[in-house]
């Protein structure tokens, strides 16, 4: 459940929660296609060390470091993927060429989880809805949006619950071959789909019974209004798209293990 | 037989839950652990079947620590029914449901069937046998829970409230079924919030509040006395209410139980009645 965790909004005070979620999604987005269009290993190291001064100045290190060892296991996957590929592509071998390779591409995928991580860990449910809303989605998505959002860490938690009472009952998880492991969750998914529907049908009935959605006209008391932060982070990240098509088109990359051949 | 050492418990988020629990539950006791939200009960009660693993001091079950050993293992022994029936139920059918633990434990599939029968039988649910637990009400899927639960016999068995949600007849017959299971010499705990059942089972009684153990004695002497309950955000059952506010009477004060109290109030009026 720690993938969860890292996703969980936690309330602290810090310039990066103040910054507009607009900016912030737009400069995740950014990084996200930086990320895509660089497949060599030092733009990406470069990109995710980028992102270690927000989550410093955000405080949010711990959250974060606990998202990062969530994704651990799909990390490996992915590295294990790419190499055996390349090993077996390369008729047998293991070259330096391949592991570098395939540390970048799963690098690519930690600097994913790593921005979209602090994204949401600095911004609350309440402040993406605004910024939806003033971005003209219509109420019923954003609400919609933002509930979901907000029950992530409930089902979270009733996961939890709910492999308590399966263990209490002789449930081994981690007992069997690879399928018994995943027949093995069909315990704790059945009960947790149910109570989700369950949970869905009664907030509908709760929010019709205080009259949602009677008012097609919606005001709001807080508005989104750019600060000299938000600026910034546009600089930001207008630098870095800059930067990275520049590189892309113009500069020839190379890997670290020509640059260690040329140094020796 | 449980033992707990000096328990302290922190969750990961970082708050302490129990603070230095001690108690021993002896074979064929009957408990009940209260105390208000987040005293810290349901923590105690999944050291008992190792949900939950001691930051720090000792529990023993059967003389095996905790932290030995798998859940499974220890649930063997160790019956633990949940408060929400609808955290466990995902099987097509009530016999499913109930079979559940029984697979996991490795019965044999002609001791499954029998099993399974007992258990239907035991708590009134025989004709649910090939129905759907979801299409049960709130009252018959708590039963289905604690079915499947008590099929395979634990020695020692939780109960987390247990009264929550049940009308005053079921109420009663989960009493009555507890004493029955008190006869066969079962340990039983249970978590409660119900002063007046704990009232009417009249069990040990473990007071919690704020992660720690404030007051283990016999219900009535508990339930009668307003400076722990306090403490612990309970207000004594109506019964012992009456009592307690009628000191000129001269009468005994740790009266909780109806008929004992009805006694006394004919005594008082100079009626004697039998029966």
């Amino acid at each position: 459940m720690s993938v969860f965790n890292g996703l969980k909004f936690r309330k602290v005070y810090s310039p990066i929660h103040n910054l507009d979620p607009r900016i912030k999604f737009v400069y995740v987005c950014a990084v996200f296609g930086v990320t895509i269009i660089f497949s060599e290993i030092i733009p990406l190291i470069l990109l995710f060390l980028l992102q270690i001064p927000f989550i410093l100045i955000a405080r949010v290190q711990r959250d974060w470091a606990r998202s990062m060892r969530g994704a651990a296991f799909l990390a490996t996957i992915i590295f294990l993927t790419n190499f055996l590929v390349a090993f077996i592509g390369s008729g047998y071998l293991v070259t330096p060429r391949n592991l570098e390779n395939a540390v970048a591409m799963t690098l690519r995928f930690v600097v994913l989880v790593e921005s979209f991580s602090v994204f949401f860990l600095t911004t609350s449910p309440d402040h993406l809805g605004l910024a939806l809303e003033q971005t003209h989605v219509p109420y019923e998505l954003v609400f919609a949006f933002t509930t979901a959002v907000r029950f992530v860490p409930v089902l979270a938690e009733e996961a939890q619950t709910i492999m308590d009472a399966q263990k209490a009952r002789g449930l081994e998880l981690e007992r069997g071959n690879f399928l018994k492991r995943i027949r093995n969750y069909i315990p704790i998914l059945i009960p947790l789909i149910i109570s989700a529907i369950r949970r869905s049908l009664e907030l509908a009935e709760a929010m019709e019974s205080r009259a949602w959605g009677a008012t097609k006209k919606r005001t709001n008391l807080y508005l989104l209004r750019l600060h000299n932060g938000d600026v910034g982070l546009i600089a930001i990240t207008i630098l870095i798209v800059a930067i990275a098509v520049y590189v892309r088109l113009f500069v020839p990359i190379p890997s670290i293990y020509e640059i260690w051949t040329r140094l020796i | 037989m449980i033992e707990a050492k000096d328990v302290r418990f922190t969750y990961p988020s970082g708050v302490e839950a129990l603070k230095g629990v001690t108690v021993t539950i002896s074979e064929g006791d009957f408990v009940a652990i209260m105390g208000q939200n987040g005293a810290g009960k349901t923590t105690l009660v999944k050291h008992f079947n190792g949900l939950l693993k001691p930051t720090k001091g000792k529990v023993l079950v059967d003389g095996i620590e905790t932290t030995k050993v798998s859940v499974a293992r220890l649930a063997r022994n160790v019956g633990f029914v949940f408060q929400n029936p609808d955290h466990q139920l995902f099987g097509e059918t009530v016999e499913d449901e109930i079979s559940f633990g029984l697979r996991n434990f490795g019965f044999e599939k002609t001791v499954v069937g029998t099993r399974v029968t007992w258990a239907l039988n035991l708590l009134a649910l025989a004709q649910y046998r090939k129905t759907s637990p979801f299409m049960l009400s709130g009252g018959e899927r708590k039963r289905v829970a604690l079915a499947s639960v008590l099929a395979w016999d634990p020695k020692i068995l939780i109960l987390d409230e247990p009264t929550i949600g049940q009308d005053y007849q079921q109420k009663e017959k989960l009493r009555q079924f507890i004493m029955q299971m008190q006869t066969q010499k079962r340990t039983i705990i249970i978590v409660t919030h119900d002063v007046e059942f704990v009232a009417e089972c009249n069990p040990r009684v473990l007071l919690m509040s704020d992660g720690q153990i404030i007051a283990d004695d016999e219900a009535a002497q508990i339930l009668t006395n307003t400076k722990v309950l306090e403490q612990a955000s309970i207000v004594p059952p109506q019964i012992a209410q009456i009592f307690l506010d009628l000191p000129e009477l001269d009468l005994p004060k740790h009266i909780i139980d109806v008929y004992e109290a009805r006694n006394l109030l004919l005594n008082l009026l100079g009626k004697e009645k039998s029966g």
